[in-house]
């Protein structure tokens, strides 16, 4: 966990508040961006594109919760799998998707909460080893209660068909990232305010900040139970996209993967949540090309493990604040 | 955040360059058809090449790809070759979304062929029907692939579990009448449409275990099976776990007798799984439909055995790779029934017409109301390392029907191994 601190510490050197765009601006940019690409892309890649926010949504929440709060969840993956059955469980009862993904989301942020009143009283690898314990029960609990959650072979998950007037695709590249833009717009207003100023102290020095009147256990649960809930949202997105849920999607590596990703694209940074959503999608594809082109396809399977790791290693040496910190030098000589 | 916008933007169209160039190899075919020029048919499917179902199974696509080689060889089908894409889902059902997805938007398939996995192929149902995508011959014996107004377009190929079950069933009441039978099935449909088939005939089973493939360890089953005082234990399971589960009985001193379902028999991937304990495969009872790779007389087998040589890299012969020449040949068998032009409906069409004859032991079942593969099975036992057919081959349905003796005679393979027009 110091090292986490320390990393993140030295390297979040914010620039001054008036030089920033307003985070709306970006969500109303992104929000053309992703609208206009849904009209361009053929029907994989927007698909892909539609993986990509529903990944964003937990990368942003995870990395508000590692990089600005320094506490290291390694059960995400198991808080997906929370939103992801919550949503199917409804739809199959109910089928109304808009409410659907919001009770998805409660009950992720009540299954957050216990977790982080737990997590609240542990540091350093007690609590990694907390979270990575409720990754390991995941399946486990849909095996037990296979009369709800149908074991390995998970639950489909119904869904109307979307409009007439777009693909399935386009549709749920729309849901996903109409998603993923409100949860980035959130958290970029909520780590600005006076939360993410709390968030930073408590990660910095916890008795300073407690002099300084902040109460450390109320800020970690507050933003362990935020981040829970961004990764509920993503589970029920990934629900839709999947249309089905199952142990599998949910497993351990989701979760390593996941801090990964934040960690390569540059933590406490929304930029490197995306690019750790990016990574998430493009390097498995990538792995593939490589699979197909070397004609094995049991390659593939173990590649974009091996991808992950490389990938890591390579950054952290050249770029120890994760890809979101390298800075283009023409834009560094406009800026200093 | 003004970077957050640049990378933003940077990105998405990153994203955006390399798909256009994606986007152009789909295209070009003469017809409207996805994955059907005048010289090619583009087929895919999803295969457990690596996880914990990859033990034999990992052997039956690339046999079927053989076939469709040696048939490109001949002249293909109607003048088009036939090119067969694997994915490996790891037996994942997330993986097999992914893969599938893929394989229809991106490759641009004609239509997914055998696919394989109960739990993992009934995640991709409601996608293919929603692209029209025909889905062939999926490689299970669950009775989902047989709804032909909810899913048109999904045939099975596998006689279903309950089939199974239901003759598994009668050979344990005639043999071992009195006895205690067991069940320990996969706990997903594949088990419980075996313990249903099971159940019909025997009444309910003294003791019934489940496991789950995400945890390879069967020992708390087998226990609980012991001190149920099992004397007859029949095994829904992929071949993995079923030698895991007849190894972890003979560790604890439990010794029933072992009857199996035909997806998780094959005597030649058990016994590689098992090693020196193979032994104790000896006098297992299952079931098959195909010819049994070990049955060198039997002319199917020898043409397979031929396609194998040359176009399979020699691969060991056994009854995954009868397995998956067996598809392929119905899968040929299904696009000449098809005809010169052609389209996804025109396959389904033409599938549904049946009347296919070929390696089976019974007939496949296809018809406008019914999707389902083939409609029995015949008993076999493992003697000296190999399974040996005994008894008849037995037809049934999936409901109340009685379990009757199919006498006709299985067909042979044209000279040329090739099925005609």
């Amino acid at each position: 966990m110091t090292v986490v601190r320390d990393r993140v510490a030295t390297r979040i050197a914010s620039p001054p508040m008036h030089r920033r765009l307003s985070p709306l601006l970006v969500v109303v940019i992104g929000a053309a961006i992703v609208v206009a690409l849904t009209y361009t892309l053929p029907p994989f890649r927007t698909y892909q594109l539609a993986t990509v926010g529903a990944y964003l949504c937990v990368t942003a929440g995870l990395t508000v919760l590692t990089g600005l709060n320094g506490q290291l969840s390694l059960g995400h993956g198991a808080l997906m799998a929370t939103g992801a059955y919550t949503l199917a469980l409804w739809q199959n009862k109910f089928n109304l998707l808009a409410v659907g993904i919001v009770v998805a989301i409660l009950v992720t942020t009540a299954v957050g909460a216990v977790i982080g009143l737990a997590a609240a009283r542990l540091r350093g690898p007690y609590l990694a080893g907390l979270t990575l314990a409720v990754a390991v029960v995941v399946p486990s609990i849909a095996s037990t209660f296979d009369g709800t959650f149908n074991s390995d072979q998970g639950l489909s998950v119904i869904l109307n068909p979307p409009p007439d007037t777009m693909t399935v695709e386009q549709w749920q590249a729309w849901v996903c990232w109409g998603g993923a833009l409100l949860t980035v717009l959130a958290l970029a207003l909520l780590t600005r305010g006076r939360f993410g100023r709390d968030m930073r102290a408590v990660r910095d020095d916890e008795t300073a900040a407690r002099l300084a009147g902040i109460s450390i256990a109320r800020t970690q649960v507050t933003a362990f139970v935020v981040s829970a809930a961004c990764a509920g949202l993503a589970g029920a997105l990934f629900a839709v996209i999947a249309q089905s849920v199952s142990p599998g999607a949910f497993p351990l590596t989701l979760s390593l993967f996941l801090v990964m990703a934040i960690v390569i694209g540059g933590l406490g940074r929304l930029t490197g949540a995306l690019i750790g959503a990016l990574l998430l999608v493009a390097l498995p594809a990538v792995a593939h090309e490589i699979g197909e082109a070397a004609g094995s396809q049991r390659l593939e399977g173990n590649l974009a493990l091996t991808f992950f790791g490389v990938v890591l290693v390579v950054v952290m040496l050249a770029a120890p604040g994760g890809l979101a910190s390298l800075r283009i030098p023409l834009k560094k000589k406009g800026q200093r | 955040m003004k970077r957050t916008a640049i990378v933003l933007a940077a990105v998405l169209l990153a994203a955006a360059g390399c798909s256009n160039s994606g986007n152009s190899n789909g295209g070009g075919s003469s017809a409207d058809t996805p994955g059907v020029t005048d010289s090619e048919i583009v087929v895919g499917t999803h295969m457990p090449l690596t996880g914990p179902a990859a033990a034999g199974y990992s052997k039956i696509a690339p046999a079927t790809k053989a076939y469709f080689d040696y048939v490109n060889a001949n002249g293909g089908v109607h003048g088009r070759k036939i090119t067969y894409k694997i994915m490996d889902d790891g037996y994942n059902p997330a993986n097999t979304q992914q893969v599938v997805r893929q394989l229809v938007l991106q490759d641009k398939v004609f239509a997914i062929l055998n696919g394989l996995g109960t739990p993992t192929h009934s995640g991709v149902l409601d996608f293919l029907k929603t692209n029209r995508v025909p889905d062939l011959f999926v490689a299970s014996g669950s009775r989902s692939w047989n709804q032909p107004d909810k899913y048109p377009g999904t045939f099975g190929f596998n006689p279903d579990y309950t089939v199974e079950g239901k003759i598994l069933a009668t050979h344990v009441k005639e043999k071992h009448s009195g006895k205690k039978v067991c069940f320990l099935g996969q706990d997903d449909d594949f088990g419980r449409d075996s313990l249903a088939g099971i159940e019909k005939i025997l009444g309910p089973v003294a003791a019934k275990q489940s496991y789950v493939t995400s945890n390879p360890n069967v020992g708390p089953q087998m226990g609980a099976l012991k001190a149920a005082g099992c004397q007859v234990v029949m095994l829904a399971t992929v071949p993995g776990f079923t030698a895991l589960s007849i190894g972890t009985a003979a560790k604890i001193g439990f010794k029933p007798q072992f009857v199996v379902s035909n997806v998780g028999s094959d005597p030649t991937t058990l016994a590689k799984t098992l090693g020196a304990a193979a032994p104790l495969l000896e006098g297992v009872v299952a079931a098959n439909y195909l010819p049994l790779a070990t049955d060198t007389a039997n002319p199917w087998i020898q043409l397979y055995s031929k396609v194998n040589t040359q176009y399979n890299a020699n691969a060991e012969l056994d009854n995954n790779v009868v397995y998956g020449m067996s598809v392929a040949y119905l899968f040929v068998q299904s696009l000449q029934s098809a005809g010169k032009d052609l389209t996804r409906d025109g396959v389904i069409e033409a599938v549904k017409k049946g009347g296919f004859t070929g390696p089976g032991l019974v007939p496949v079942r296809y018809s406008a109301s019914d999707h389902s593969g083939y409609g029995g099975e015949q008993l076999t036992t493992i003697k000296g390392g190999k399974a040996e057919y005994f008894g008849d081959a037995y037809r049934t349905d999936d409901a109340d029907g009685a379990v009757e003796v199919y006498k006709t005679a299985a067909v042979a393979p044209p000279a040329n191994g090739i099925p005609a027009a």
